[in-house]
């Protein structure tokens, strides 16, 4: 199947990857001669109701990755300067506003949303990002309104969630004229449930020594997840890749060569530097071998009742990573540096992301004391490589490395 | 106004202002946003009193807080650890922005006052399940004062505080409608000294000054000077100068949608409505923040006819650095003002003083044009 069988290191799933992801966007290009309608929806929004209802959901924060990977970031962001919009605003935000007044980016512009769905369980900058799409292409705005559990999940969080839920789908059968189809929607729940554990899985394949694969490459599947949640396509591509990856741990084959360090990474990608970033750890014989970013799309699978999709999903969307205390956060870092047995922990601290990124010095600290592993902090941001400097960065890694490498010996 | 000179001094020493009305008997409970219920927190037996940062060099917050995070939110936190907010007895935290959210957390984990609530308010204020919602976070906020102090709170003492709190709404109101009136009634700094303080002071000792303001106020009335008719709009702003420096350009202030002055006071709780319902639903009906989503124009309608009841001849926007709400609500509400042929400037605020140079020469040029 592969094309160059002599690199072995190569993911093959990779390609099949691609395939999925550009005919799902060809879809959704395509949906309106269909006369599908196309829904946007904030990435850690509940996109299983689309789903069911035969709508095409749309990410704008995967188009965003996509801008950022195809290094179109400083361009857009700029355009949305030039419209008004702080430079200190969340990239995805600025380029996607951006995009859709000049259909810029790799693919030329997402199609047009019949509705907008926010769900601000990842931050308040979706809820400002979608009234200004909202405002701008004259589409209803449905939100759902998911409270930050600080210290737990309250019963009035509980009840507002859950009747949220039903508004829900009451707006959804209003836009598209037609009623939800329980069978069907209970379908897709299971479906979205095995996703998760499916993805889970895939992610805990890293616990290995070798990693077969790095958190690179999870930055790279984690699209599956996120926009096709619910179908039976992600199932069926996750179980060859957990098939791919159990090979490869059988045949003991590492994505680094030599893998002497594993590292756990914090918050989004850096986008437009993957390549060099995975390089420059590789170089250093060090893998990342798993991220806090990626499993949050199956963090909060403990709360899912498949059988009881729409009661159980309320807190499942509440509770997820970003919505919940530091101080879990720092608890969940704390496991995921356990689970993976990591020599090193790296943070991102992402100029875009402020949820994701105040609190990040705190959990250091706490990280430090709790298992004393090193930690780096360097400053970028996901999509806007204004405020990466490559020579500061490497510095920065090499010293980190070094300290490592003293502590491993 | 000697009364003025009451405020200016609650502005200037909050931590002297919180003793004396700890020696009268009454803890201080500082809070962080425009959403915090006060009614509440005064009815429990606590001073409910807002928190600014006091702009001292950020050391101890460099080790929390990235430099991206707004100078609130950063200066709030330097004072809270190098002691300078321990006359609290807690704090509360209304949901707010993201950045307001993490501060929070890093707030609880410092634990340093005895008393703490996250009060996390719907995002959403125009649905009826929110306001539901709204209404419950209310009555469990309630039990937690009520855990704090040992004692219950009835609904008459929910009444008084409604009262209470509705009459400096009503003064400050007062002294609004009377400054756009009669522009230069009074400067800019005084008024601004007059909401400041009320957050910061006695509510009751507030409430009857104001009564005085009122009605010294009442026997000026001076005739309209040649200034020109400015609107402040944005988020918190709580640097004088700038007020000075408006009025220096030949401005005057006849209005504002900003947190530090009428989003505060703005609308009344309904006195015959059962209480924490009647505070709820000021909340929805009052001035709306960016950090919260009360329909999909409800600012820019707000502040275009806040332009035209008050004859303005343009707006500042006041946007405090970092401030992700507010920044995103810029382009939607300049644009709103151009349709209208409303001129406007934005001005990017930070607490280092260098940039007030900077800040009056803008203004100049920005009342020149108008
Ligand atoms: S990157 Fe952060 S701020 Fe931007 S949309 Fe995602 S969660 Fe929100
Ligand atoms: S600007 Fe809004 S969020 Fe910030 S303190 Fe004021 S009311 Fe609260
Ligand atoms: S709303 Fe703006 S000014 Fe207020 S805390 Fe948040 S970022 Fe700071």
């Amino acid at each position: 199947m592969s094309e160059k069988p002599v690199d072995k290191t190569k993911i093959r799933s990779a390609k099949k990857m691609r395939d999925l992801m550009t005919t799902y966007y060809l879809d959704a290009l395509s949906a309106q001669q269909n006369n599908k309608q196309v829904a946007w929806i904030t990435s850690g929004g509940p996109v299983e109701p689309l789903v069911a209802m035969d709508i095409i959901p749309v990410y704008p924060e995967n188009h965003g990755a996509m801008i950022g990977s195809a290094k179109m970031g400083e361009d857009l962001c700029g355009k949305a300067e030039d419209m008004g919009y702080s430079s200190d605003l969340c990239s995805y935000a600025r380029t996607d506003i951006a995009c859709s007044v000049v259909k810029g980016g790799p693919i030329g512009g997402l199609p047009k949303p019949d509705m907008l769905i926010c769900c601000n369980n990842i931050c308040g900058t979706v809820l400002k990002w979608y009234e200004v799409q909202a405002r701008f292409y004259n589409v209803p705005l449905f939100i759902l309104d998911t409270p930050v559990c600080h210290t737990g999940y309250s019963p009035e969080i509980a009840e507002y969630v859950r009747t949220q839920v039903d508004e829900y789908i009451v707006f959804l059968e209003n836009m598209t004229k037609r009623k939800l189809d329980h069978d069907k929607m209970t379908q897709v729940g299971k479906l979205s449930f095995e996703a998760q554990h499916l993805w889970q899985k895939v992610l805990n394949t890293t616990a290995h020594k070798p990693s077969p694969m790095s958190a690179f490459d999870a930055f790279f599947f984690l699209a599956l997840i996120v926009t096709l949640r619910g179908t039976r396509t992600v199932v069926d591509f996750y179980k060859e890749l957990i098939a791919e990856m159990e090979q490869r741990i059988t045949e003991g084959i590492s994505v680094v060569p030599n893998e002497k360090y594993r590292l756990l990474w914090d918050n989004l990608p850096v986008w437009y530097q993957l390549k060099w970033l995975s390089s420059k750890f590789s170089q250093h014989n060090a893998c990342l071998v798993a991220d806090t970013y990626t499993s949050a799309w199956c963090g909060a699978i403990k709360y899912i009742d498949e059988n009881n999709f729409l009661d159980s999903i309320g807190q499942a969307y509440t509770r997820i990573y970003l919505n919940i205390g530091v101080d879990q956060m720092a608890q969940e870092v704390l496991d995921m540096i356990r689970f993976y047995d990591v020599n090193g922990l790296v943070m991102h601290s992402n100029r875009s992301c402020k949820p994701y990124s105040f609190g990040q010095m705190d959990i250091m600290n706490i990280v430090r004391k709790k298992t004393g592993i090193p930690v780096l902090m360097i400053e970028a941001d996901m999509v806007d490589p204004r405020s990466f400097s490559q020579s500061q960065v490497e510095n920065r890694i090499d010293a980190f490395m070094e300290i490592i490498k003293q502590r491993e010996k | 106004m000697k009364e003025i000179d009451r405020f200016h001094a609650a502005v200037n020493d909050s931590r002297a202002t919180a003793l004396n009305i700890h020696r009268a008997g009454r803890k201080t409970i500082g809070y962080l946003c425009s959403y915090a219920p006060e009614e509440i927190i005064h009815a429990a037996g606590f001073h409910p009193m807002r928190l600014f940062s006091s702009k001292h060099e950020i050391i101890l917050a460099e080790n929390h807080l990235q430099s991206y995070c707004c100078s609130l939110v950063r200066g709030i936190l330097e004072d809270s650890l190098a002691g300078r907010l321990d006359f609290l007895d807690g704090t509360v935290f209304p949901h707010t922005c993201d950045s307001m959210q993490r501060l929070s957390d890093i707030w609880r984990m410092n634990g340093k006052y005895r008393f703490f609530v996250d009060l996390v308010l719907p995002a959403k204020l125009n649905t009826k399940s929110a306001a539901i919602y709204m209404e419950k976070v209310l009555a469990r906020f309630k039990e937690d004062l009520e855990a704090a102090s040992g004692k219950k709170i009835t609904d008459t003492d929910l009444s008084d505080a409604i009262v209470l709190c509705n009459r400096i709404r009503k003064h400050l109101f007062f002294v609004y409608e009377w400054n756009f009136r009669h522009p230069g009634v009074i400067r800019g700094a005084d008024l601004y000294a007059l909401v400041k303080g009320a957050m910061i002071m006695d509510k009751k000792e507030a409430a009857d000054l104001l009564a005085g303001v009122v009605s010294s106020l009442e026997q000026s009335a001076p005739p309209a000077g040649k200034a020109k008719r400015l609107i402040l709009s944005g988020s918190v702003c709580d640097t004088p100068d700038i007020f000075d420096a408006v009025e220096k350009a030949g401005g005057a202030i006849v209005g504002d949608d900003l947190c530090t002055g009428r989003r505060w006071f703005d609308g009344l709780v309904a006195e015959d409505a059962p209480p924490l319902s009647g505070i709820a639903q000021r909340y929805g009906n009052r001035m709306t923040c960016p950090a919260k989503h009360a329909g999909l124009t409800a600012r820019a309608d707000t502040l275009v006819s806040l332009v035209r009841e008050h004859k303005a001849d343009g707006v500042a926007f006041l946007l405090l650095k970092f401030c992700d709400p507010h920044a995103f609500d810029y382009p939607y509400l300049k644009q709103a003002l151009d349709k209208q042929g409303i001129k406007s400037m934005a001005f990017e605020m930070d607490d280092q003083q260098s940039s007030h140079g900077q800040f009056s020469t803008r203004m100049e040029t920005f009342i020149h044009m108008l």
